[in-house]
């Protein structure tokens, strides 16, 4: 059976290396949560930590001085809060489609690289939630955002794309809880089996409900699995979609347009995918992971973010073109503003990290090398954040009227919450490898030739 | 309750198999379902499909409570969406129609898929009988190779057709690498 598969004789990388048996997946993934702590990981927690603490006296003293310790002022209303919102929401959604798109697409690829970017979901998720809190003014009084019957007889206006953003981020934080926790029952079930601490054994035997791979179970299992990714699909659409709706529904200039919604997603994943193969490249080395996270997954992420980039320069194209297209004074004067104006600095080099950048990924070189994917993925990481700062401040700092034009910079206090809520992230995700297999082992198991054997069907065998 | 003891006289809940290749037990399930067994737990370290087919399959009836939770979930979304709207709290937004039901299909959309979503997972642990703090699988120490890389079949007591016996003999005669007493 030395046949060589369709794959191999494309020259492409194993999906997993060769050699692996089910036995010897599990023993090497669940060995990372359930050995000793390795010494980098106190380091590497520990600085995270270290700049969580950031987040927390930046956030205890917007709340003991009030919001107006931010930069933000009249005209411009808008400022950091929303940009880190919109850029952490964005970065989540490449968990929600490798783990839910890919799979409805059987791109088998996924398998290695799904639990840890669903937990990259959501945390994302949980950094971008803290912004629009915090910006309340009034964060303790945010529970007026759901409706909910009160001696008031308030009710929120359904007919705001804000009342919407409340429904699609809670909806999206709480269907990526539940089907990130669904992928890790059977993997906690092997925790249970394998950690020798009884604390160990009655921890993730609870997390695990007393699954026992019972053959009617797991066929209620992936049922469930396949409706919950056929769910999160749209799901993840319509969130950066409606986060679009957040600007055009509005009727600033640069905002009120209607190539935003798709314009958005395809930078959510753009960005998204950035983040994966940011810290990607970094845990397979310093796990020691290479024969699950190949070069395979690297090149295919490498070319989803090319190809995703494409079409937000696209995008960007069509805003160019749509601002004399138009023949209105306002939008053409935003774009000539954002080209040339006291942020052309920012909008050159969004393009320079967005759109120039990426084009590296065409070169076989740079593609196979991770470290230099990795630096790529750092000019998207910060290249999709100047595009928020970009949509948000050009536009608000000189709208219709020129008597109310303003400027806007971020203060350290915006800085200081920004940069801890990068720590909270981190802190989290060291967590989470540290504690939860990072790679999910059930379905690394049914990658493996041993099962790929009974998996085929007569008329697979024949094809 | 059971009729039998184990060697130890305890309870028997059922004797187990143990396997070292999926192909033994996909034959295994095979062997005891023309056997006549009825009662029989198959368990993998992962899916698979084959061993589901041979211990006699039917169809989930998970899609059907989804179906009805996301069914629940657009309706009661839009509905609070109308009543708070139009009844509860009428309010002049420039002159809209209270009743801008196109406007209310956004968070609609969003309740549909958190109560399908809702659905999806209670209802797989409803039919699946999770959670289960006590099962006596967990009385065989090599059960904990079943979330590994062994393959398990089971017969229990509670068949019709169960005699410690002639399952025992059927079961060593399927090329296991080991046969157990399972403890209720």
């Amino acid at each position: 059976m030395a046949e060589l598969t369709p794959d191999a004789r494309m020259g492409k990388p194993p999906v997993v290396a060769p050699g692996y048996t089910p036995g010897s997946v599990t023993d090497k993934i669940s060995a990372i949560v359930l050995t000793r702590t390795p010494r980098w990981w106190w380091v590497a927690f520990g600085l995270s930590f270290l700049l969580m603490q950031a987040l927390l006296v930046g956030v205890a003293y917007l709340f003991f001085e009030g919001v107006g310790i931010w930069g933000v002022n009249n005209p411009v209303g808008w400022g950091f809060a929303i940009i880190n919102f919109v850029w952490w929401i964005g970065i989540g959604h490449a968990g929600t489609l490798i783990s839910a798109i890919l799979l409805l697409l059987r791109q088998e690829w996924r398998t290695s690289i799904n639990r840890f970017a669903e937990a990259m979901t959501l945390f994302a998720v949980a950094c971008a939630g803290v912004f629009p809190l915090v910006h309340l003014g009034r964060p303790w009084l945010a529970y007026w955002l759901l409706p909910y019957p009160n001696t008031m007889g308030l009710w929120p206006n359904f007919r705001s794309p804000l009342i919407w953003d409340v429904f699609a981020v809670s909806t999206y934080a709480t269907v990526s809880a539940l089907f990130w926790y669904v992928g890790l029952i059977p993997d906690m079930a092997t925790l249970r089996d394998r950690s020798r601490r009884r604390w160990k054994k009655i921890v993730y035997g609870f997390a695990a409900m007393g699954w026992r791979g019972h053959a009617a179970h797991w066929h209620n299992y992936e049922v469930a699995y396949l409706l919950l990714a056929g769910l999160a699909t749209p799901l993840v659409v319509s969130v950066h979609t409606v986060v679009s709706f957040d600007f055009a529904v509005g009727q600033i200039p640069g905002w009120h347009a209607t190539i935003f919604p798709p314009y958005f997603v395809a930078g959510a994943v753009f960005a998204g995918f950035a983040m994966v193969l940011t810290l990607a490249v970094p845990l397979r080395q310093a796990f020691a992971l290479q024969d699950f996270i190949t070069m395979r997954h690297i090149q295919n992420m490498a070319k989803v973010m090319l190809t995703t980039g494409l079409i937000v320069a696209y995008g960007y194209l069509i805003e160019i073109f749509m601002a004399f297209y138009s023949g209105n004074q306002y939008e053409e004067f935003m774009l000539l503003n954002r080209i040339q104006g006291p942020y052309k600095l920012h909008w050159w080099a969004l393009l320079l990290c967005n759109v120039l950048a990426p084009q590296a990924i065409w070169l076989r070189k740079v593609r196979s090398s991770p470290w230099l994917v990795f630096l790529v993925a750092m000019f998207v990481n910060v290249g999709m954040w100047l595009e928020r700062f970009v949509i948000v401040v050009t536009s608000l700092s000189r709208e219709f009227l020129p008597s109310s034009w303003g400027t806007y910079s971020g203060t350290r206090w915006d800085w200081a919450i920004f940069v801890g809520t990068i720590g909270l992230f981190l802190s989290l995700l060291f967590l989470f490898v540290r504690f939860l297999p990072m790679i999910s082992i059930f379905e690394m198991r049914t990658i493996l030739p041993e099962a790929k054997s009974v998996h085929q069907r007569p008329e697979e065998a024949d094809a | 309750m059971s009729r039998f003891l184990t060697r130890d006289g305890k309870r028997l809940y059922g004797l187990m198999a143990e396997f070292d290749s999926p192909e033994k037990l996909v034959h295994a399930c095979e062997a005891a379902s023309e056997a006549g067994y009825t009662r029989l737990g198959a368990y993998t370290p992962y899916p698979i499909e084959a061993v589901w087919e041979a211990i006699g399959h039917h169809r989930s009836k998970l899609p059907l409570i989804v179906l009805a939770g996301g069914l629940a979930g657009a309706a009661g979304g839009f509905l609070l969406q109308y009543w708070a709207s139009v009844h509860a709290y009428p309010l002049n937004i420039g002159g809209r129609p209270l009743d801008s039901w196109i406007a209310f299909l956004v968070p609609a959309f969003e309740t549909t898929i958190l109560f399908a979503s809702f659905a999806a997972v209670l209802g797989m642990f409803f039919l699946n009988g999770l959670p289960q703090p006590y099962h006596p699988a967990f009385n065989v120490p090599r059960f904990a190779e079943a979330s590994r890389d062994r393959y398990f079949l089971m017969i229990t007591t509670k068949d019709r057709n169960f005699e410690p016996a002639a399952v025992r003999e059927l079961l060593a005669g399927l090329g296991p690498v080991e046969v157990n007493e399972v403890e209720d």
